[in-house]
C-alpha cells in the first residue's frame, strides 16, 4: 500500500512534463502561422519615402503615398501660419501648439487620415478653410487640429525629416 | 489435385520474383552509366549545421556584378537582402551605397512620365535587359537564365554550377560545334552558348584572396546558392532545434504511453491469467486428442 | 459502438445534449472500443488526419500571399520564400506535406491489403477511402500547377491532354478544361479555385470514412472479429490516442527532416524554372506518388488504351472486396496470398521506378510486364486464390494468435508443466 503513492506522484510529474513540453511545441508551431500575417520584409523595406518638395508653391498641397496611406504636405501661406499660431490651445479638443506640429512652420506634413474612422479629409474645405472630412463631418484647422465634429484627435504627424531644403524623408 | 496446384503456384511465384529481381539489375546499371561525376569541393553551407562563408558571399557578389550581371538577372533579389542576416551581411551603409550605384526606373511622376533615380534598399536587383525577348536577341538566340533560383533549378545544384563553370574544354575529336557554341563537359548535351565566363584573374579581390579560377567559381556558386535560398541558415538552425525538441517530446510521450498502457494491463491481469489457463487447457485437450503421448 | 446509452452527468450537459448530442458524440469517440492487438501500421489513420489538417492550414496561409496569375504566380512564390515571415517554412511544409500525405496513404492502403481490411463488413470504408485517394491525387496535381514552373505547366498540359483521347468529345473537353486553346491563365485560376475546394471535400469524406469505420469497428492484425466486453478491446482514449500520438511524432520527425534539411529532393529542379510554353523539358515526370500510374499510362501503346488502363488501375481497387473472395482477412493465415501481396508491393514500386525512366528499351518491356501483373493480380490471382488457397487455421480469439505459430507446443509443455506442478489434477 505504501508504495502506491510514489508511482502516482511520478506519473503526475511525467504527464505534467509531457503536457508542458507538448504545449510549448504547439505554441512554437502556431507562431509562424500567426506571424506570417504581419508586414513582411518587402513591406517593411518601403517604410521610408523621400519626397521632392521643390515644386510646391505656397498655399498648395501635395499628397504622397506612404505605407499605403496618404500624406499631406502643405506649404502654408503666411496667413495660415498666423491663424494656426493664434489659436488658444485651451479651446481645443486635443490641445497641441502649432509649433509642436511642424519642424518648419512653412511646411505642414501629416497623415491624411481622419482620426475618427479613417476617411481621407478634403483640402481647402470646411469652417476653417483647411480640411474637412466628408464621412462624418469633422472640421480641421490650418494646423490639422480637430475643431468640430466626432474625431477625437488631431491629424497624425508622421516621423519625417528634412534631408535638405528640397527633400523630405518620411518614416 | 489441390496440393499439386499449390506446389505449382508456389513455383510460379518464386520464379516471378527471381525474374523481376534479375531484370531490375540491368536497369540500375543503365542509369548509373549516364550520370556525370561533378567536380568535388567543400561547401560550408552543406550539412546539418551548414552556414555560408560571409567573405565568400561578398566576393561572390563582386563576381556577379563584374562578370555575370552583364547578361544574367537576379530579379528576385533586393538590395536590402545584401545586408540581411544570413547573407553576405554587408553593413546597411555599404548596401545603400551598392544600391545607389544603379539607376532604377520609377514613376510616373506628377507629369505622368517615368524617370530614373538612384536605387534604394527596397529595390529589386536591376536586370540587364528589359525583357526575355531583348536578352534572347542580344545573346544570339540563347536566353541567359535568371539566376535567382538557379541553384535550385538545376540537377546537382551547387556542384553542377561549380563544375559547369570549370568544365570548359576543347571539344573532342569529331564533335561538331556551331559558331558561338562552346564545349562543356557538364552541360547536358555538352553544348553551351555561354562563352567561358571565368578566366584567371578576371576579378581583383579587395580582401587579397587569390582569384584563381576555382576560387572565383566557388565564390559565385556560394553567392548563387544563397540567392536561391536566402533563409538557409535559419532553416538549418531551426531544423536542428526542432529535431532536438522532438527527441525530448517523443521520449516523454513514449514513457507516458507506456504508463497509460500499464494501467490496462494491471486491471486485467488476474482475469487474463485465468483466461490463459482456460485456453491452455482447451488447446491441450485438443492436441491430446490427436497425439496423446506428448504430455505425460 | 458503445452499447449502453450515454447520459451526461450535469443537468446543463443533459439539457445541451438532448438538443445537440455533441457530448454523446465525444463520449462515443473517446470510449470507442479498439482491438488491443492493433499494431503500429494502424496508427496511419491518425497520421493521415494530421496530414490533411496540416495541408489545409498551411494552404490557407499560403493562399493569403499567392497570386493566381500567369505573370505573378512564380514571382509570388518567390515572395513567399523570401519576404513573408516564415514563408519559406510554411511553403516547404506544404510542399513536402503533400509527399508525406501520400507516403502515409500508401502505407495505409497496403496495410489494408495485407490485413484484408476491405472485406465484409468494411467495403464502404474501403470505397470511401479510395474516393479520398482519388480526390487527393486530383488536389495534388492541381496544387503542383500553382507555382507555375516548367513541370507545373507541362505536367498540366500532359495530364489535361489525356482527356483528348476520349473519342468524339475529347477535344471539346480539353478546351473546356483549359478555358482556352492551351494551359493558360484561365486554367491556372480554375485549378487554384479547385485546389482550394477539394481538400474540404476530402475532409467531409474523412468524416464519412471514420463514421463507416465506427459501425463495425476496427479490423485487427489477426483479422477475426473481436469479442466486445471481453478484455479484447480498449477505449480509444487514452490508449490509442497515446499510441497514435507517439507514432505521429515519429512521423513528424521524418517529415520535418525533409522540410529543414532536404526540402527540394522530392520535387523536380525544373519547377524552379518559370513556365515557358515554347520549351518542353527533356523529361516530364509527375511527382513521385503518381509515377506508378504514369508508368501504366506509357506502357500501353495506344493513346486511348493508356488512359483507360491508367484509370482502370485505380478503379479496379473499388471492386477489390468482391474480387478477393477469400473469407479470411489477415494474410498471416493465407500463406500464398501473402507472397502475392509482397509481389504486388514490389511491382507497384517497380512501376514507380519505371515511371521516372524514359519509356524505351528495357524500361518499356518491364513496365508492360509490371502492368500486366498489376491487372492479373486483381482480376485473376485473387479470385483463384479465394477458391483454391489452403489457409492456416484461425485462432479462437485475438488474445492468443500465438497458439497457431510453430513451436507453440513447446511453450505449452512448459506452461502445462508449471500448471501441473501447482495443481496436478487439472490434466489427466
Amino acid at each position: 500500500m505504501s508504495n502506491e503513492i510514489k508511482p502516482k506522484k511520478r506519473r503526475d510529474f511525467l504527464f505534467t512534463a509531457t503536457y508542458t513540453i507538448g504545449a510549448v511545441g504547439l505554441g512554437a508551431a502556431i507562431w509562424p502561422l500567426v506571424d506570417q500575417m504581419n508586414p513582411d520584409s518587402s513591406v517593411k523595406a518601403l517604410s521610408t519615402t523621400e519626397v521632392d518638395i521643390s515644386n510646391i508653391e505656397p498655399g498648395k498641397t501635395i499628397t504622397v503615398l506612404w505605407r499605403g496611406k496618404p500624406i499631406f504636405i502643405r506649404r502654408r501661406t503666411k496667413n495660415e501660419i498666423a491663424e494656426a499660431a493664434a489659436v488658444d490651445i485651451k479651446d481645443l479638443k486635443d490641445p497641441e501648439k502649432d509649433s509642436d506640429r511642424t519642424k518648419n512652420p512653412e511646411w505642414l506634413v501629416m497623415v491624411g487620415v481622419c482620426t475618427h474612422l479613417g476617411c481621407v479629409p478634403l483640402g481647402d474645405k470646411g469652417e476653417y478653410k483647411a480640411w474637412f472630412c466628408p464621412c462624418h463631418g469633422t472640421h480641421y484647422d490650418t494646423s490639422g487640429r480637430v475643431r468640430k465634429g466626432p474625431a477625437p484627435k488631431n491629424l497624425e504627424i508622421p516621423k519625417y525629416e528634412f534631408v535638405d531644403s528640397n527633400t523630405i524623408k518620411i518614416g | 489435385m489441390r496440393e499439386k496446384m499449390l506446389v505449382l503456384l508456389n513455383k510460379i511465384i518464386n520464379r516471378m520474383f527471381i525474374i523481376f529481381i534479375i531484370s531490375i539489375i540491368p536497369c540500375t546499371v543503365f542509369s548509373e552509366e549516364k550520370s556525370v561525376d561533378f567536380i568535388e569541393t567543400n561547401w560550408s553551407f552543406k550539412g546539418l549545421f551548414g552556414t555560408f562563408d560571409r567573405a565568400s558571399l561578398q566576393r561572390g557578389y563582386q563576381v556577379y556584378t563584374e562578370v555575370c550581371a552583364g547578361c544574367h538577372s537576379v530579379q528576385h533579389l533586393s538590395y536590402r537582402n545584401l545586408s540581411e542576416k544570413g547573407g553576405p551581411e554587408f553593413s546597411i551603409e555599404e548596401a545603400k551605397a551598392i544600391a545607389a550605384q544603379f539607376d532604377v526606373e520609377d514613376g510616373p511622376n506628377s507629369d505622368g512620365e517615368m524617370f530614373m533615380r538612384p536605387g534604394r534598399l527596397s529595390d529589386k536587383f536591376v536586370s540587364p535587359y528589359p525583357n526575355v525577348e531583348a536578352s534572347t536577341a542580344a545573346n544570339g538566340g540563347a536566353y541567359p537564365p535568371d539566376m535567382s533560383v538557379l541553384a535550385k533549378a538545376r540537377k546537382g545544384g551547387a556542384d553542377y554550377l561549380y563544375s559547369l563553370l570549370l568544365g570548359y574544354d576543347e571539344a573532342p575529336e569529331g564533335f561538331e560545334l556551331d559558331d558561338g557554341v562552346y564545349y562543356n563537359k557538364y552541360m547536358p548535351g555538352n553544348k553551351i552558348k555561354m562563352s567561358e565566363p571565368i578566366i584567371e584573374g578576371i576579378v581583383e579581390y579587395s580582401d587579397g584572396t587569390n582569384p584563381t579560377k576555382e576560387q572565383v567559381a566557388k565564390d559565385i556558386t556560394t553567392f548563387l546558392v544563397w540567392a536561391s535560398e536566402p533563409h538557409l541558415e535559419s532553416q538549418h538552425r531551426m531544423g536542428f532545434k526542432t529535431i532536438i525538441y522532438l527527441i525530448i517530446l517523443i521520449t516523454l510521450v513514449y514513457m507516458s504511453k507506456q504508463r497509460v498502457w500499464s494501467r490496462f494491463g494491471s486491471n486485467a491481469k488476474e482475469e487474463k491469467e485465468e483466461e490463459t489457463f482456460d485456453k491452455i487447457e482447451r488447446a491441450v485437450t485438443e492436441y491430446e486428442g490427436e497425439n496423446p503421448k506428448t504430455f505425460k | 459502438m458503445s452499447e449502453e446509452k450515454y447520459i451526461p452527468k450535469s443537468k446543463l450537459g443533459q439539457w445541451f445534449d438532448s438538443r445537440l448530442p455533441l457530448l454523446t458524440l465525444t463520449h462515443h469517440l473517446t470510449s470507442y472500443p479498439t482491438p488491443k492487438n492493433l499494431n503500429y501500421w494502424w496508427t496511419f489513420g491518425g497520421i493521415l488526419t494530421f496530414c490533411l489538417i496540416t495541408q489545409i492550414v498551411t494552404g490557407l496561409v499560403l493562399a493569403m500571399h499567392y497570386v493566381a496569375h500567369v505573370d505573378h504566380a512564380f514571382e509570388s512564390i518567390e515572395h513567399i520564400m523570401r519576404d513573408v515571415n516564415y514563408g519559406w517554412l510554411i511553403r516547404y511544409v506544404h510542399a513536402n506535406g503533400a509527399s508525406m500525405f501520400f507516403l502515409a496513404v500508401y502505407i495505409h492502403i497496403f496495410r489494408s491489403l495485407f490485413y484484408g481490411s476491405y472485406k465484409a463488413p468494411r467495403e464502404i470504408i474501403w470505397i470511401i477511402g479510395l474516393l479520398i485517394y482519388i480526390l487527393m491525387m486530383a488536389t495534388a496535381f492541381m496544387g503542383y500547377v500553382l507555382p507555375w514552373g516548367q513541370m507545373s505547366f507541362w505536367g498540366a498540359t500532359v495530364i489535361t491532354n489525356l482527356f483528348s483521347a476520349i473519342p468524339l468529345v475529347g477535344e471539346s473537353i480539353t478546351t473546356w478544361l483549359w478555358g482556352g486553346y492551351s494551359v493558360d491563365n484561365p486554367t491556372l485560376n480554375r485549378f487554384y479555385s479547385l485546389h482550394y475546394l477539394l481538400p474540404f471535400l476530402i475532409f467531409g469524406l474523412v468524416i464519412l470514412h471514420i463514421w463507416a469505420l465506427h459501425v463495425p469497428g476496427n479490423n485487427n492484425p489477426v483479422g477475426i472479429d473481436v469479442k466486445k466486453n471481453n478484455n479484447e478491446t480498449m477505449p480509444f482514449h487514452p490508449y490509442m490516442v497515446m499510441k497514435d500520438l507517439f507514432a505521429l511524432l515519429l512521423f513528424i520527425t521524418v517529415f520535418l527532416w525533409f522540410v529543414f534539411f532536404a526540402p527540394n529532393v522530392l520535387g523536380h529542379p525544373d519547377n524552379y524554372i518559370e513556365a515557358n510554353p515554347l520549351v518542353t523539358p527533356a523529361h516530364i515526370v509527375p511527382e513521385w506518388y503518381l509515377l506508378p500510374f504514369y508508368a501504366i499510362l506509357r506502357a500501353i501503346p495506344s493513346k486511348l488504351g493508356g488512359v483507360i488502363f491508367m484509370f482502370s488501375a485505380i478503379f479496379i481497387l473499388m471492386l477489390l472486396p468482391w474480387l478477393d473472395t477469400c473469407k479470411i482477412r489477415s494474410s498471416t493465415y493465407r500463406p500464398i496470398y501473402k507472397k502475392f501481396f509482397w509481389l504486388l508491393l514490389f511491382v507497384v514500386i517497380l512501376l514507380g521506378y519505371l515511371g521516372a525512366k524514359p519509356p524505351e528499351g528495357v524500361y518499356l518491356i518491364l513496365s508492360r510486364l509490371a502492368t500486366a501483373y498489376y491487372f492479373i493480380h486483381f482480376l485473376v490471382i485473387l479470385p483463384v486464390l479465394g477458391r483454391y488457397e489452403k489457409t492456416d487455421p484461425l485462432p479462437q480469439s485475438i488474445s492468443d494468435p500465438v497458439l497457431d505459430k510453430p513451436g507453440v507446443f513447446d511453450k505449452f509443455k512448459k506452461a502445462a508443466a508449471k500448471y501441473e506442478g501447482e495443481n496436478a489434477s487439472s490434466f489427466k
